[in-house]
């Protein structure tokens, strides 16, 4: 066994580093990949619950009741949405998806009472038969967009930005526009799609008022309309959404996932999901629409402790994507061998974006496609929705919480400095918040 | 003919009473440049409108026919699907933006961005266009009697345009293509059904080059091993 122990290692120009050097001399194109930021980043775990001691007095973990229920979008539709849980599913495309994947998607969030979102590519049948609350993407590429798809939706999902990529337009590689895609998206077989980045039709939030009108008319002022951004100035953001007329607003911040976009702006645009939270509530309760417009985080979501922290800072629900494919099977160690030979390795994501999922989810390919069965994977789905429930209500006992919207921040403490300051609760051990004087808190 | 007026009426009673209609004839007055008028549409009513009309009017139009007398603001007919919308005025921008199909016809000028991501509809512009018309456009046809501002049909996919006048630039992967007979009868039908007098001759095609449709990554490690390769 070689010893390099005598050689010094540069943390400047990691082995990571170099590879991705040599891979664009090679090849000239910068890196696309798909899933999230996987730099380390400040995030939920880095709070704790206080948990009830003296002062707060804890419910029973199996007896006393403990509410999970979320009603959506009740400021302006007629038929706002009611959710069982708060743990909703993200929009995610079918073209990035496969239609057995977006079908087992609808199934677990069906059976346990939650919502199912559509993505850039249009509503499929099969994702609308199987999904009891359906939100319709309503993108900037306006891919397969038609007014009987959204008249046929639960809820509207205006989306002006996402947490993988604020700023940018979606990517889908060739690989992945096979005929039924292309011809969802009016689009030539086989190209590599760039999405458009802006709406076709309007160019900020005065527009978007009027935009959001429009969308009331053609559906009677029934649904829900959600306003979506990537986690960026979610302070700004979060307030002209709500001048804008939304119903709801939805907060990616940058662990968010994606189909495919370049490595560089999933990595170096945006802001943790962590640090997006607080600045979108302090817009909600400054302009006291907190809990009128209710607000849904997604980007990094993974247990019953991220959703309990995300409620506790204020959010209504939570939305998860990439969790969601992990609980129906997406790079599970079994396929571990299949994955390197396509250059990646099972949990790593990288060549997510080629269509050549072996698991069968993020895929065209019929025959890839067909490994993955609906119903199974939509119990494994259904499965992990209640876990997470179920541990989110665990800490909400604990905090002697009967409701998981009960929550507050003065149930957190972080862990570090940094989190401290970007959740705006104490550092565990003191009353230090970084930012805040006596005054600020005092007037909180 | 059943008369709607704006002036006394609210925009949710005239839209709910044009998308309750399965038929029919209806004149709109005093729409005082109301936004999202006679929008959803989804039946083959006829619709007139007496003076100018705000953002999305007829927006998302699905078989119904739709006439403005005046002048239309941002989004006119945006994402149409069937039907026609049809303007005596000027439109203003991102007219019949991501249209799936139907006719718009604009007697007078389009401004920036008519037909962006257009899908399928067909639109014709008596007057001009205005810069990035036709961006990203994947399929339908757009023809211009008059000009075409800066980068008409940036990033454009399979979408036809035809002009008459100039164009002052093209986006990028937009070049002139060739007219064919296809084109020229085309064209023929179009300017008749949308009531316009033009020689089809003095139009210009425009389209994709198709060299943005995908990525082309050199690969330089294959070129230097099969030099090795040579050299051995």
């Amino acid at each position: 066994m070689s010893n390099d122990w005598h050689l010094q290692k540069s943390h400047t120009f990691s082995p990571e580093v170099m590879a991705e050097i040599r891979r664009a001399a090679n090849t000239g194109v910068y890196s696309i990949r798909g899933f999230g930021a996987k730099r380390q980043l400040p995030n939920f775990d880095d709070l704790v619950f206080l948990g009830a001691s003296m002062s707060r007095y804890p419910l029973e973990g199996y007896r006393e009741s403990c509410g999970t229920d979320v009603v959506l979008g009740a400021r302006n539709a007629s038929e706002p949405i009611h959710l069982d849980i708060p743990v909703t599913i993200a929009g995610m495309s079918f073209g990035s998806l496969s239609a057995n994947a977006k079908e087992a998607l609808g199934r677990g969030a069906s059976a346990v009472g939650t919502s199912t979102t559509t993505g850039d590519g249009g509503m499929t049948d099969e994702e609308r038969s199987h999904s009891t609350k359906l939100v319709y993407q309503y993108l900037p590429s306006r891919y397969g967009m038609n007014p009987d798809d959204l008249r046929r939706a639960d809820a509207i999902e205006v989306v002006v930005g996402q947490g993988a990529k604020p700023g940018g337009g979606g990517m889908l590689m060739g690989q992945k526009i096979d005929a039924r895609v292309a011809s969802m998206r009016t689009l030539p077989e086989g190209i590599d799609q760039r999405s458009a980045c802006r709406h076709p039709d309007w160019t900020g939030p005065d527009d978007l008022e009027i935009k959001i009108i429009e969308l009331r008319e053609i559906t009677g002022w029934r649904k829900p309309i959600y306003v979506k951004i990537g986690a960026a100035r979610p302070y700004y953001d979060t307030a002209l959404a709500v001048k804008a007329g939304a119903d709801v607003v939805v907060v990616d911040g940058m662990q968010g996932g994606t189909a495919a976009t370049q490595d560089v702006f999933i990595e170096h645009v945006g802001i943790p999901t962590l640090a997006a939270v607080p600045e979108a509530v302090r817009a909600l309760k400054e302009l006291g629409m907190h809990r009128t417009v209710q607000l849904i985080v997604a980007g990094g979501i993974r247990s019953g402790a991220d959703v309990a922290k995300a409620l506790a800072l204020g959010a209504d629900a939570v939305s998860i994507g990439t969790a969601a494919l992990v609980a129906i099977g997406d790079n599970d160690p079994a396929l571990d061998e299949e994955y390197r030979a396509l250059g990646s390795a099972a949990g790593y994501w990288d060549q997510y974006q080629a269509g050549n999922d072996p698991a069968g989810i993020t895929t065209q390919d019929p025959v890839l496609a067909s490994r993955l069965d609906p119903e199974l994977a939509g119990r494994r789905l259904a499965n992990y929705l209640k876990v997470l429930t179920l541990e989110a209500q665990t800490l909400a006992r604990a905090c002697g919480k009967s409701h998981v919207h009960n929550l507050e921040p003065q149930d957190l403490a972080a862990l570090t400095v940094e989190a401290a300051a970007m959740a705006g609760v104490p550092l565990a051990g003191t009353t230090w918040i970084p930012g805040k004087d006596e005054t600020d808190r005092e007037s909180d | 003919m059943t008369s709607l007026d704006l002036s006394t009426g609210s925009l949710r009673d005239v839209n709910a009473a044009l998308q309750a209609a399965e038929s029919g004839e209806f004149v709109i007055t005093h729409p005082q440049g109301a936004h999202a008028l006679a929008c959803g549409l989804n039946a083959s009513v006829e619709v007139k409108i007496e003076g100018p009309v705000g953002y999305y009017c007829a927006g998302m139009n699905q078989l119904a026919t739709v006439l403005v007398d005046g002048n239309a603001g941002t989004g006119l007919a945006e994402n149409i699907m069937s039907g026609s919308v049809t303007i005596t005025g000027n439109a203003g921008q991102s007219a019949a933006a991501t249209g799936h199909g139907g006719l718009v016809v604009i007697q007078g000028d389009a401004s920036a961005r008519c037909g962006i991501s257009m899908k399928g509809v067909d639109i014709v512009v008596g007057g001009n266009v205005g810069h990035m018309s036709a961006f990203m456009a994947q399929a339908g046809n757009l023809v211009v009697l008059g000009d075409a501002g800066d980068d008409l049909g940036d990033s454009i996919y399979e979408a036809r345009l035809f002009v008459r006048g100039t164009v002052a630039s093209l986006g990028a992967d937009c070049i002139e293509k060739e007219m064919r007979p296809e084109h020229l009868e085309f064209l023929t039908t179009c300017l008749t059904e949308s009531g316009m007098d033009a020689d089809v001759s003095d139009f210009r095609r425009y389209g994709s080059a198709r060299t943005l449709y995908n990525f082309q990554p050199d690969d330089v490690d294959a070129a230097s091993e099969s030099t090795e390769r040579s050299d051995g």
